[in-house]
Order: structure tokens, then sequence, then C-alpha cells
């Protein structure tokens, strides 16, 4: 006897089915809209020679007048069509344009490469090179009607058709962006930098979410609000905090924990911490350059991001039963033994999945650092870097290229951490 | 008296306690009143050392409010005398009200935190048990102190800040006393001028809009999504539920350069509605995540008699479904909310009008050195006020959805 599944696909499975990609289309439409089709076009422009002023597509842009000033009927006058190519690079070809003239005006000649059909007039333009400009004259007449009735020449605009490469559309490809980024000295700089930030950053959220943990695992007054607070960094909007750390650690007058440290005796004259890039520390007779404004970055991440895992390691925490502590107390194990030998081996699992997360998610930062020091005093990460390459030097394919950097630096990572990673999920 | 270990950490869990709090009543005291402030530690610490002593010995019986406020007394006292009356660096009669105040404060808080550290411990020796229990008390109070003021002085600084002006600030950077008499229109003078002089009513307007209409969106879209995902048979729903947050990892920069010269072309760059395409886009899959997670844990059966008796997949899902699923639905929202409300980087990038900038946009206008500090402040405050509001009002829902989320970054 046959025991095996029915290998066909009975109506009412493929009704279900039919019902599940219904429900899942308008999601899948909008991900691959917004998401994955822009992430293709990025690797499309990094191979492209793109300005930020090439986005304005060429077109041509019209300049209608008569000359002079009609005052009287049966006046003389020359209507002027000034032509403009909009992009300073790329052609206009096979313009051809169409006007509606108002009543009371007459043409007196019309030129070859144009027709009359009144009131319309169209003309054949041709081609107009990049940044270039082009004067077509007609001589015309006017009669009482056009000053009468208030229309005046520039009332309707011209229609115009025309040809154009458009760069982002076009198939020409370059590898200059990607020469142009991995030649430069700063590249493997920015991307020694990015990985201190991402690994010093993650780890510290996580040893102060576990801090923080520790210290609310236990039942006090005013737990609640502790909690609450230390949710403030995560929830609050990333410009509010990082305005007011910049506040906070200004090095000018007014800088509040500057004064604060001075007035204490701590330090002598005020630290930049945001605005330099190395400190020289003396230990031991060595003298260390101390990277002060990456430091500060990484603090300020470490502070923001640490609620996250506080309340995943929080909520574990509380999730191991209470009898494995009993156990180890009848064995007489101390409270730093069973946090050393009960506890954080029970964490492992939720603190290698926080790490994985927050790494990724670090990694991929950009507001905190742009905000906090924009780039400069050696915290320019790989994010930052797109953003001065794209909109600060205005070079969208270089910025690109950088994109496309981090997009595969993550993607190899993500690879491996889920090669490598425990199975059980948060 | 007693010796042994116990006597010898009482000592030293006093001196630190002595000096941290010594640091924290100076620097308040500073930010009050405004008064130039050295807090002498050590001296403080010396004396914590005493009252350390002074509170093992008292037998834990016999600890109560009369005996502790004693040896709370004398340590105002010792420190008065060690440091020659001036426990602050400067003459006691300067302010004499606010600094007897702040010395008493200090001394109740370390007499406070002794009395709960040593809880239950006299002077005399103890297992290792007994001492590793006394330092854990010792680092979680001192965890909690520190963190405290870790976490909450920028927003003390914002807040305060915003309510001084520049001048007072350039002068003293320490004072944040608040001058009461002069009235709530000149106290709250910047947020005023923000919202008549720097269109800040429109930005709340148009931080609103979008957060709403984001939030709308995604569950119109993440709702029936999830449902297929948890409830329907389809080839390649197990990838599709595994590998959705991977959506949620692309980073939003790699995005930007693409989105700005796709939108720009389009005309839709700087307007609310290319913000209200994007937003939706990258916060579905991670609703989807989460809702589909919370679907599959609700009976199936509530939905297959509902199927039995006529109603159509439409129906379960708005009739039976979405109501079991209102704590998740909340909390999604919630989270979705929040990750609209404080985007930065695309509305950065796309608006240049500012008729229809957001909050996050508006601020960041406002980091001009032409614009007073503490016009900036106020703006973060107006920025952070009502999402921090909603937050506290719904911290359950929200608490849940993110440990649910797992994500954002």
């Amino acid at each position: 006897m046959n025991h095996q599944p029915p290998k066909h696909v009975g109506a009412l499975a493929k009704r279900e089915r039919f019902l599940a990609y219904r429900m899942l289309l308008p999601t899948f439409l909008i991900v691959l809209g917004i998401v994955l089709l822009p992430l293709l076009a990025n690797f499309w422009i990094s191979f492209k020679s793109v300005e930020l002023g090439d986005l304005r597509a060429a077109r041509p842009m019209f300049n209608e007048q008569l000359k002079p000033r009609p005052k009287t009927a049966d006046q003389e006058v020359t209507l002027r069509y000034r032509i403009r190519n909009s992009s300073k690079k790329e052609a206009l070809t096979n313009v051809v344009f169409t006007d509606t003239l108002p009543e009371g005006l007459t043409l007196l000649t019309v030129p070859e490469n144009c027709q009359l059909d009144t009131p319309n007039l169209s003309c054949y333009i041709g081609t107009i090179d990049g940044g270039k400009r082009l004067d077509l004259k007609l001589q015309a007449l006017v009669k009482q009607a056009y000053i009468d009735n208030g229309i005046r020449a520039r009332s309707s605009k011209p229609i115009a058709s025309y040809d154009t490469v458009n760069v982002l559309t076009s198939l020409s490809f370059t590898l200059d962006n990607f020469r142009k980024v991995f030649s430069a000295d700063e590249f493997w700089t920015v991307l020694r930098v990015s990985f201190y930030y991402t690994i010093f950053g993650t780890l510290g959220a996580l040893v102060l979410g576990l801090f923080a943990a520790q210290i609310l695992n236990t039942s006090f007054v005013g737990r609640p609000v502790i909690r609450g607070l230390f949710l403030f960094p995560y929830v609050a909007p990333v410009i509010a905090v990082a305005f007011a750390w910049v506040l906070l650690l200004d090095a000018g007058p007014g800088g509040t924990f500057n004064a604060m440290l001075q007035q204490m005796g701590m330090v002598e004259g005020p630290i930049n911490f945001l605005g330099q890039k190395d400190i020289s520390v003396e230990i031991l007779g060595l003298t260390i350059n101390f990277p002060m404004a990456l430091t500060t970055v990484i603090t300020f991440e470490a502070w923001r991001y640490f609620p996250l895992s506080f309340l995943f390691i929080l909520a574990r925490m509380q999730s191991i039963p209470s009898d494995m502590y009993e156990a180890a107390e009848m064995d007489g194990a101390t409270p730093f033994q069973q946090f050393w030998y009960l506890s954080l081996p029970q964490l492992l699992g939720i603190l290698s999945v926080l790490f994985l997360l927050r790494f990724i998610w670090t990694f991929n930062k950009f507001d905190d650092i742009f905000l906090l020091t924009g780039g400069a005093a050696g915290t320019r990460t790989l994010t930052v870097d797109v953003y001065e390459q794209a909109f600060a030097v205005s070079n969208l394919g270089a910025g690109a290229a950088v994109a496309v950097v981090v997009f595969v630096v993550l993607l190899s990572f993500s690879i491996l951490f889920f090669k490598f990673s425990p199975q059980d999920d948060a | 008296m007693r010796f042994g270990s116990i006597t010898i950490l009482a000592g030293m869990i006093g001196a630190l306690w002595g000096g941290v709090w010594m640091t924290v009543t100076g620097l308040l005291l500073m930010l009050i009143t405004g008064l130039i402030v050295v807090p002498s530690i050590g001296l403080a610490a010396l004396a914590g050392l005493v009252t350390g002593l002074a509170v093992v010995m008292i037998t834990p019986a016999q600890r109560n409010k009369i005996s502790l406020g004693l040896v709370a007394v004398g340590g105002v006292i010792l420190l008065l005398v060690t440091s020659g009356l001036e426990p602050f660096s400067t003459s006691i009669t300067q302010q004499i009200f606010s600094q007897i105040i702040a010395l008493l404060i200090w001394s109740g808080l370390v007499v406070g935190s002794l009395a709960l550290c040593l809880d239950g411990y006299e002077a005399g020796r103890a297992k290792r048990y007994r001492v590793e229990m006394l330092l854990i008390r010792l680092f979680k109070g001192m965890g909690l102190l520190l963190f405290s003021i870790f976490v909450a002085l920028p927003f003390y600084i914002m807040v305060m800040t915003s309510l001084k002006n520049q001048q007072s600030l350039l002068q003293n950077p320490l004072d944040f006393s608040i001058d009461l008499t002069q009235g709530m229109a000149s106290l709250f003078r910047s947020y005023i001028e923000l919202f008549n002089d720097y269109h800040f009513g429109t930005f709340l307007l148009n931080s609103a809009i979008v957060s709403v209409v984001t939030v709308v969106l995604t569950l119109l879209f993440a709702i029936p999504g999830a449902y297929a995902v948890a409830r329907l048979r389809f080839p390649g729903q197990l990838f599709l539920s595994r590998s959705i947050l991977l959506i949620y990892m692309v980073p939003a920069i790699v995005l930007v350069i693409p989105l700005y010269a796709i939108f720009s072309q389009l005309g839709l760059r700087d307007s609310l509605l290319g913000l209200m395409v994007v937003y939706p886009a990258t916060t579905i899959p991670v609703a989807l995540y989460m809702l589909q997670g919370y679907f599959r844990g609700l009976p199936p059966e509530l939905e297959e008699a509902g199927l039995m008796d006529g109603l159509s997949r439409w129906q379960v899902i708005t009739k039976i479904t979405m109501p079991l699923a209102l704590p998740a639905l909340a909390s999604v929202s919630l989270y979705v909310f929040m990750i609209a409300w404080n985007e930065f980087l695309f509305a950065f990038m796309f608006l240049d009008d500012f008729q229809i900038f957001t909050l996050s946009r508006g601020v960041v206008s406002l980091n001009s050195s032409e614009v007073p500090r503490q016009h900036l402040m106020a703006g973060s405050v107006v920025a952070t006020v009502p999402v921090l509001v909603i937050f506290l009002w719904f911290e359950k829902y929200l608490v849940s959805g993110l440990t649910a989320g797992s994500v954002k970054g």
C-alpha cells in the first residue's frame, strides 16, 4: 500500500496560496520599490560618473519677448524666443516647440523651419549643446486687438519635445568611482575607524546593558521610575540627545562638563572632547596617543543603545528559573560565583544575538557621528564617508561606490554571523 | 570594638559613599544656586569612613531614626571641623542656608546608603558569602547612582539650557539656577520665540502627520502580510518568515543616494509624500515580523470556528484576529511611531522647504551660530517631549514591542 501524501495540489490549497500571495503583494511591492530596487540602483550608480548637478535632467528653458514693447496698433515688432539648455553637459537633440500666438499678433514672415497653423506656431530647432542658448527672431505685426485684449505673447508657454541622454539611464559605465575610493589614502583609515566604532560601541552598549540589568534585577522603591529613565536615551530623538551632548561637552566658554572637571580640579584646561583627534597620555613613562573624539563618539553610542540590551538581558534574567539559584545556594555558591557560573552562561545566548544585531546596526549608523562631529577629528566612518562623497563633494557615483563597500562588508558579516551563531533565537 | 572584615569593609564603604555623595551634592549645589564650589572630596571620604564605622558598630536592632540621625549630625560636624568650616572650599557664610542644607542632605544620603548596605550586618568577621553580598549591595547602589547621573545629565542640561539665556551661560556654564521671579513669559521665552518666529508649530504638525500616516500605512500593509505568513500555507512561507528581517538590515545610507536621485527626478523629493512612502517601506518588514510572531501565538481554533460559521478570511482577520492581537498592534504602532518621529537621515536629505520640515529637520536648522543655543535646546525639548510622554504613558506596550522587534538601531 502507498502511504505517501498526495502529490498534487488540491483546489483548496491553491486558493489558500493565492490568498496568501494577494495579502503579501502590497508589502512585496513597497519593499521592492523602496528597498530592493534602490539597492540595485545604488550598484548601478556606483558604476557611473554622476554628479549631484546631473540630477536635473537637461531640458529647454524658454524666454519669450516682444521687442520693442507694442504701444500702438499696426506697429512692427520682433518676437524673440530665447531657448537655453538647462544642463551644462548633456546636449538636447531634435528640439521642436509649439506655441500659441495671442490674438492680434500676426507674423510677417514664417521661416523655413517653422510652420504656422494659426494660431499655433511650431518650429524645429534641432540641437542645442550643453550650456548653450539659441535665439529665434520672428518679425510680427501688432493689431489693435492685441493691445485691447490683454493677452500677451508670453501668456502661453511654449511646449517642447526633445531627445536627451539621461546620465542615470544611459548605458555608459566606468570603474573610476571604485578606483578613486580604493586609491584614496584615507579609505583604509575610514575602514579601520568604522570597525573600532562598531566593535567598541557594540561591546560598550552590551556591557552597560548587562550592568544596568544587574542593578535593576532587584526590587526597590522607585524601580519602575528608574527603569523608565534608563530607556530615555533610546527613546528620545537622536537630534535632541546629540545636540545636548555637543553642548554638554563644548570646549569653548559655556561648556558645562569641562567647567565641572576644571572646577573639581581634575583637568587644567578644557578638553575638546569632540574636536580633538588625539590626546597624549603618559602611562608609566610611555606616551600613548589616545583617540579622543572617537572615544567620545563610542561613549555616546554605548550611552544611547545600552537601554536596548538592558531590556533584553533583564527579560532573560527574569526568566531564569529561581530553583537553579536555590540549588546553587545549597551547594554553597557565593553571589559572584552564582553570577559567573550560572547567570552568565544562561545569558550567553541572548548576549550573542544582541551582539550580532547591534554590530550590524552600529555599522549602519550614520546620524550619531554625523550630528556629533560631522566625521571630523578622526571619526569618519564608512557611512559618514558615503554622505561626504555624495553630497559634500557632490560626487554621487563615488558616494554610491562607498555605499557598495558598506553593503558588501555588512553582507559578509551577516553571512558569517548566521553561520556561526547559536540556533536558539531571542 | 569588634574588628573583622565587615568592620573594615564598613569603613571603606563609608568612605566611598562619603566621597561620591559629596561630589554629587557639591555639583547639585553648584548647578542649583550658581555658587562657585569645590567639594572637598577627600575630607568627605574621611568623614564617611568614620560614619561607616559608627553605623556598623550600632547593632542592627538598635539602628533607628534617632541613632542614625545622631550619626548623621556627627558626620556633618566632623566634616565642618576638619575642613575649617569650608566644606565646599568657600566660606560657609556665603549662602549659608543652601550650604547647610547641602551638608545635611549629604550626610543624610551617606548614612542612608550605609544603613541600606549594612542592613543585617554588624561589626566583626563574616563568611565569604556574606562579604560578597555586602559588596554586591555596594556595587548595585553605586551603579544605580552613577547610571542615573550618566543617563539623566544630558537631559537635564537640555531642559535647563533651554530656560536660560546665552549670555549668563557663557559667563558661568555651571550656573543652572532658575530665576522664578521673572515670570512665565520670560522663563519660556525661547519656546515662545520658536513657535512664533521659527515655525515650530508647523514642524510639530508635519511630524505628527508623517508619523501617524506612517503608522496607519504600516499596519495596513503589515497586518495582512503577517497573517499570511503566520497562518496560510504557501511555498516560500518559511523563507519569508526568516528573511523578512534581513530587509531591515539594509542600511538607510545605502538607500539614500538612489532614492535621492530617483525622487529628485520624480519630483517627490522635497515633499512630505516622499517621506510617507519611504518611512512605511522601512518599517513594514519589522512590523510584519513582530505581528506574525504574535499571530502564531494566538489559538487557531478560534479562527477555524469563525471560518466554519461562514466568515471569509478578511472577516476572520478583522473580527477575530485583530481584536485578539490588540496589545501587539498597540506596541507595533508605538514602535513605528517612535521610529518615524525620530527619523533624521531621510528628513534631512529630502526636505529643503521649511514649510514642510519635520521636527528633526527643523531642529537641525537651528544648529547655526546665528541662533542662540537655548533655542536649539528648546527645539530639542519640543522634539523629545511628545515621544517621551507617549512612551511613559504606554511604557508597558512599548517595552514589549521593543523586545519583540529587537532590531531597530
